[in-house]
């Protein structure tokens, strides 16, 4: 019996979320939406986990662990990578012409 | 040419045009890029027309690589009817904000032209797939080219802050349905839509099945806008280029509502209970309609009030689906292709206020527009087929689903919410067009002003003859979904095909040729009619009072919950990320009580 | 909303969420179990095709056109935060005069990584389809390791020997040949992606077909990709001033 992995995986998504919620720096809210998707990582990567089994390479003795879900991490790792890097362009942009990174600051788009 | 070939094609190109425009973007004048970008939308609307004759037979099922099944890998492109004409639409949708585009941008550059084929191959491949993990890759591709067009006018603080807010909400929304992917994965052991279905069918409904249900349909749910996942959409929708707003309310957002009846059908529909999934989806689809349509009629940012329209329709299109019947999805499919032209060209007229004025306001625009020719009657004739006038699409769509779901109280809701859409939109139009009534005071400070958005090109004399042809042309598509029988008639056997579960999973995994459908009841009928004209006529009247509003009594009475609407659409991102997970647990509470 | 009423509304659905991924979490498959349908299919596959490292198989193979999407989604984000990033109206490029000195121990460090570098990253990408690695790994260190010549050098000099817009043609190349790869499986055998190209000997570095020629095409993306990217995010911080 060991969830452990899992439930850290859920910690992650949460806590992320809880970040953006708790947010007062936008640079901080795009890293929390960047630690949300890393709960992802972490789930898909216990779901492929086998204990004993090597890495997905020929010439491994014995089991290897679940490529697929590790050929899906890189996919996901890849679109955090770009969100985080467009989510900042907009950071610098937003720091310019609001001169503010907070959002409680921000009250251009109201109703 | 074997059909199997045009799902990828759809795909790939438009990431073979933009590969060109971006290649040769330094060193060829704006004119070639419009055209190679244009002819490229061009040819992809072929592909999928070809490709939709093609559905009418049976669907078209493609495993790419040459993976077939008893492979046990790869991936599965699956099109129906409604597949792709979802497809179709995106591609002719992307063709119409192209042709306005031509003059609309000063300063434009290629990269608006790159972006906008890349988020046109995101939605073709959202489309066509039934891979549960593409589904994610294509839902992704559409989001991050859909931020970068958002945040595009980087002058204006609002257009970064709108982009900012919607790649946050949506990302959040995306990574929880890549958790419940991952989930299911865990589960079955499979990433295609068939086999999943066909391997939870075996388990049974559980715990698990329920969190991976609720997972999965969040990211789909933030993208349809579906309430409380919708704060994004008018936030993003009022910023966003006027061209760019085309694609997202016309194809974008419906595109979520899309995936949800993909994957609650095909994924869970052996394990879920119809009578839970129609629960949820009405309940949804209400608060959805409801709150919509109210903040429409608050809005004075004209680019905003046709957001919240978006979410109202979105809202009704929701209802429509929830039936699970083959008139309700053909509904709201209709409804979808309808909305689609009408709001586009509806969009597009206010772009060219905006580059005419430089103003979207509608108390700043009071009594400006009585010169303009185009926009003076074509605006209200807009309105009136947003509210579901007939022959549009909009009214045949909305007729078909108001009697999809048997019920008075809902085609009630169908009529009046369809007509607070249209009213808002009219009110706007006869004050700046026509200056009937007082001048607008301006009293509520929680509503964001059309003042200081940037003025889109400029076009003092004329409008140009490309933004005039825009226009033209969704409005008429919008009329023709309404008149040409033959659209309904595919919809409605699409629709008979999508919810063909067995026959779906039997096809791509077996190749089991479908079973041929008849027609189902798609043509106008008297009650359909009259349901629209009595929308029309309500616009009309809401239209009309709207204009005089601010002496009433009413307005004092209702000032305090309106307050409170307002106060909650703050564009704090904290707020739509908290509402975002207190989603989550109201749509999985929906499901366990229904 | 206030502070407080954010907190509540969150704290709400958080326990909702938190309560049914528990409830799903109990009756996942035990961790670490041997059970894994997808891996005992895809596994041989990959065998069959010459490319032991099966993630690259499945990368580039199996699920290619999930990579197509990935790689258009890196380029989609490249141009986009190119454009975010772009001057604006009232924005300049300009120059700083002078530039901070760098450590002789850097400069010397910078130097000799460099190369090494460099190497490295070639090496991951060529060797995608054998050994841990991939186009997309090999492109990231390709093109921080090309950035040795900023942390060494100078900002000038990164400048002169990178211009941004051959990277951005040879982004775009990559992504093409990505999608032309697409149609030669399309034309030749009939199915969009179809690895069409010999398999080879199992181990050698012409091997597994299509899988080489595409981690090739995504390493030649990802580098110049990640290359205009930090260019744009540089010049914002270094170069791109305010005129009056």
């Amino acid at each position: 019996m060991n969830l452990l992995p899992y439930l850290v995986a859920g910690w992650l998504l949460l806590i992320g979320c809880f970040g953006v919620v708790r947010s007062r720096d936008l640079i901080h809210t795009v890293v929390c939406v960047a630690i949300a998707q890393s709960g992802t990582y972490v789930l898909l990567l216990g779901i492929g986990f086998q204990r004993g089994a090597s890495a997905p390479v020929q010439g491994a003795p014995g089991a290897v662990v679940d490529p697929v879900v590790q050929a899906l991490t890189l996919t996901d790792i890849v679109v955090s990578a770009t969100v985080t890097a467009l989510l900042l362009a907009l950071v610098i942009q937003i720091s310019k012409r609001a001169g503010t990174v907070d959002p409680d600051e921000l009250d251009e788009l109201r109703g | 040419m074997d059909p199997s070939w045009l799902p990828p094609l759809g795909i790939a190109i438009p990431l073979a045009g933009a590969c060109v425009v971006l290649a040769l973007a330094k060193f060829v004048p704006r004119l070639v890029v419009d055209i190679v970008a244009m002819v490229t939308a061009v040819v992809a609307v072929g592909a999928m027309s070809m490709l939709l004759a093609f559905t009418a037979a049976g669907r078209v099922v493609t495993w790419v690589g040459g993976w077939t099944p008893d492979h046990g890998v790869g991936i599965v492109l699956a099109a129906d009817p409604i597949g792709a004409g979802f497809a179709l639409l995106a591609c002719v949708l992307t063709a119409c904000a192209l042709i306005y585009t031509w003059r609309y941008f000063d300063d434009a550059e290629a990269h608006v032209h790159v972006l906008i084929l890349l988020f046109m191959a995101g939605m073709v491949g959202f489309s066509l797939t039934a891979d549960l993990f593409d589904l994610f890759v294509f839902l992704e591709l559409m989001s991050a080219t859909a931020y970068a067009l958002t945040g595009h006018k980087i002058e204006e603080p609002r257009s970064v802050q709108g982009g900012f807010t919607f790649g946050v909400v949506t990302s959040l929304g995306a990574y929880f349905s890549l958790a419940g992917i991952g989930i299911l994965y865990a589960r079955t052991g499979q990433l295609g839509m068939p086999q999943i279905g066909t391997a939870l069918a075996g388990h049974g409904m559980d715990a698990l099945v329920l969190a991976a249900l609720v997972l999965v349909l969040t990211g789909l749910l933030v993208k349809a806008a579906v309430v409380p996942f919708h704060f994004w959409l008018a936030d993003a929708h009022a910023v966003a280029p006027t061209p760019v707003c085309v694609l997202f309310s016309g194809v974008m957002a419906p595109l979520g509502l899309y995936g949800v009846l993909r994957v609650t059908t095909t994924v869970f529909g052996g394990v879920l209970p119809a009578a839970s999934a129609h629960g949820t989806f009405v309940v949804l689809g209400i608060a959805t309609a409801v709150v919509g349509a109210v903040l429409c009629l608050m809005q004075r940012h004209l680019k905003r009030m046709l957001a919240y329209s978006t979410i109202a329709h979105l809202g009704l299109f929701l209802i429509a689906m929830a039936t699970l019947t083959a008139s309700g999805v053909a509904g709201a499919v209709v409804y979808v292709f309808g909305h689609a032209g009408v709001k586009g060209a509806l969009f597009l007229m206010v772009g060219v206020l905006l580059a005419r004025k430089g103003n979207v306001d509608e108390f700043a625009l009071f009594c400006e527009g009585r010169d303009e020719r185009l926009t003076k009657w074509l605006l209200p004739l807009g309105a009136l087929a947003l509210a579901g006038l007939p022959p549009f699409g909009t009214g045949l769509g909305k007729a078909i689903s108001e009697e999809s779901t048997e019920s008075v109280a809902l085609t009630a809701l169908f009529v009046l919410v369809s007509a607070a859409t249209g009213g808002a939109v009219l009110r706007a139009s006869l004050r700046i067009h026509f200056g009937l009534g007082p001048p607008p005071d301006d009293t509520d400070r929680d509503t964001t002003k059309g003042e200081g958005e940037e003025q889109e090109g400029r076009f003092p004399n004329r409008v140009p003859a490309t933004m005039v042809a825009a226009i033209a042309v969704l409005l008429t598509g919008g009329l023709l979904v309404g008149v040409v029988p033959q659209v309904a008639e595919a919809m409605g056997v699409g629709a008979q095909r999508f919810l063909d579960r067995n026959g779906f999973i039997a096809q791509a995994m077996h190749g089991v040729a479908a079973a041929p459908v008849g027609g189902i009841e798609t043509a106008w009928t008297w009650s359909g009619v009259a349901l629209g004209l009595l929308s029309a006529v309500l616009a009309v009247a809401i239209g009309f009072v709207g204009v005089h509003f601010g002496l009433g009594r009413l307005r004092g009475a209702l000032k305090a919950p309106l307050h409170v609407v307002h106060r909650l659409h703050s564009g704090h991102v904290g707020d739509y990320a908290a509402w975002l997970v207190l989603g989550m647990t109201a749509v999985g509470a929906l499901f366990v009580i229904t | 909303m206030s502070r407080r009423a954010r907190w509540v509304v969150f704290w709400l659905g958080g326990l909702g969420v938190a309560v049914l991924f528990v409830l799903a979490v109990l009756r996942l498959p035990e961790f670490g179990g041997l059970v894994h349908p997808y891996r005992d299919l895809s596994v041989p596959a990959a065998m069959g095709r010459s490319s032991p490292n099966v993630v690259s198989s499945i990368n580039f193979d199996q699920r290619a056109l999930d990579t197509l999407g990935e790689e258009t989604i890196l380029l989609g984000s490249v141009v986009g935060a190119a454009a975010l990033l772009r001057p604006s109206k009232d924005e300049k490029e300009q120059l700083a005069k002078e530039e901070g000195r760098v450590l002789e121990a850097t400069k010397l460090l910078g130097y000799l990584l460099l190369p090494v570098t460099l190497i490295l990253g070639a090496d991951v990408v060529t060797h995608g389809h054998l050994t841990p690695g991939g186009g997309f790994q090999g492109g990231v260190v390709l093109a921080t390791g090309l950035h040795l010549l900023y942390v060494a050098g100078s900002y000038r000099m990164l400048r002169r020997l990178r211009p941004v817009s051959w990277y951005e043609m040879a982004e775009a190349a990559g992504a093409g040949a990505f999608v032309v790869l697409g149609f030669v499986g399309l034309f030749l055998a009939g199915s969009f992606l179809a690895n069409v190209l010999p398999w080879g000997t199992l181990g050698d570095l012409f091997s597994s077909g299509s899988v080489f020629a595409l981690n090739v095409a995504v390493g030649a993306e990802v580098t110049s990709g990640v290359v205009v990217l930090l260019a744009r995010f540089l010049a914002q911080a270094l170069s791109v001033r305010e005129v009056k």
